[in-house]
């Protein structure tokens, strides 16, 4: 009995601390330079989170070469069109990534590209839709072999 | 070096999704990497451009974080049979360019 509660207690504990790892990606404190960085791409305009997906592996063995997926909810029609992905990596020597621009004739508001990350770090993807709004989102990568210096 | 290489399908139906990959051969140096005690000069790739019959499709602003052998895919569908250009451009103005073409029924 005492072995099944202390499981339920175990599961329940390693629940919260997968839910408080992801809720961390988003939270982090992002260093100025970086929020330089994307005031200047991006805007003042609020980040909402939602409605965008950013595929980066958990753990990056080469930093020289991290594959990264962005995928905007978008039907790439009207108002319901993503306009540019911009991405940012927040302790990389310089903050910006990449920007993209995405025209009318695209079928679907989706990159992939491979990029380079200097050491573990949290990854931010921001959106513009043509209605002016902006979607973010992040993820934290772990990297074994720093890419900066390959 | 620098040979740009294109993967997509060579018809499609009119409005059908197709993926578009492209990749090119570059080194990306930084300029902030060290080889041998010097300093690696910087060459890079800043800007790629896919025209579709001269219209902007899809277009991107490399800074340092991307990798050497820059890769990208998206996702684009045509109405009509359509003359593809893909562009890259070093920071110096140097260009490399391939051409593709779609049929679509």
């Amino acid at each position: 009995m005492s072995a099944i509660l202390i499981d339920r207690r175990l599961a329940i504990g390693g629940l919260l601390w997968l839910v408080a790892l992801k809720g961390a990606a988003a939270n982090e404190a992002i260093p100025a330079e970086v929020t330089a960085a994307i005031r200047e791409k991006v805007g003042a305009a609020e980040a909402s989170e939602g409605g965008i997906t950013l595929k980066v592996p958990e753990t990056a063995e080469n930093g020289a070469f991290v594959p990264v997926t962005v995928t905007v909810h978008s039907a790439m029609r009207g108002e319901d069109r993503c306009t540019a992905i911009h991405l940012f990596a927040t302790r990389n020597p310089t903050p910006g990534v990449a920007s993209y621009q995405l025209g009318a004739g695209l079928a679907r508001a989706e990159v992939s590209a491979r990029i380079r990350l200097a050491e573990g770090q949290v990854l931010l993807a921001y959106a513009r839709m043509a209605d002016g709004s902006v979607r973010r989102a992040a993820a934290r990568v772990a990297v074994s072999t720093g890419g900066c210096l390959t | 070096m620098s040979t740009p290489r294109i993967r997509m399908p060579a018809s499609a139906k009119a409005g059908e999704p197709i993926e578009i990959r492209t990749l090119i051969d570059h080194p990306m140096e930084t300029g902030l990497r060290q080889q041998n005690g010097q300093t690696v000069p910087r060459k890079m790739i800043v800007r790629f451009e896919a025209l579709a019959d001269g219209e902007m499709l899809f277009a991107a602003d490399f800074r340092n974080g991307t990798s050497a052998n820059p890769y990208l895919a998206f996702m684009a569908r045509f109405e009509k049979t359509t003359a593809l250009t893909f562009v890259w451009r070093e920071e110096d103005g140097r260009e490399y360019r391939a051409t593709q073409r779609i049929s679509v029924s």
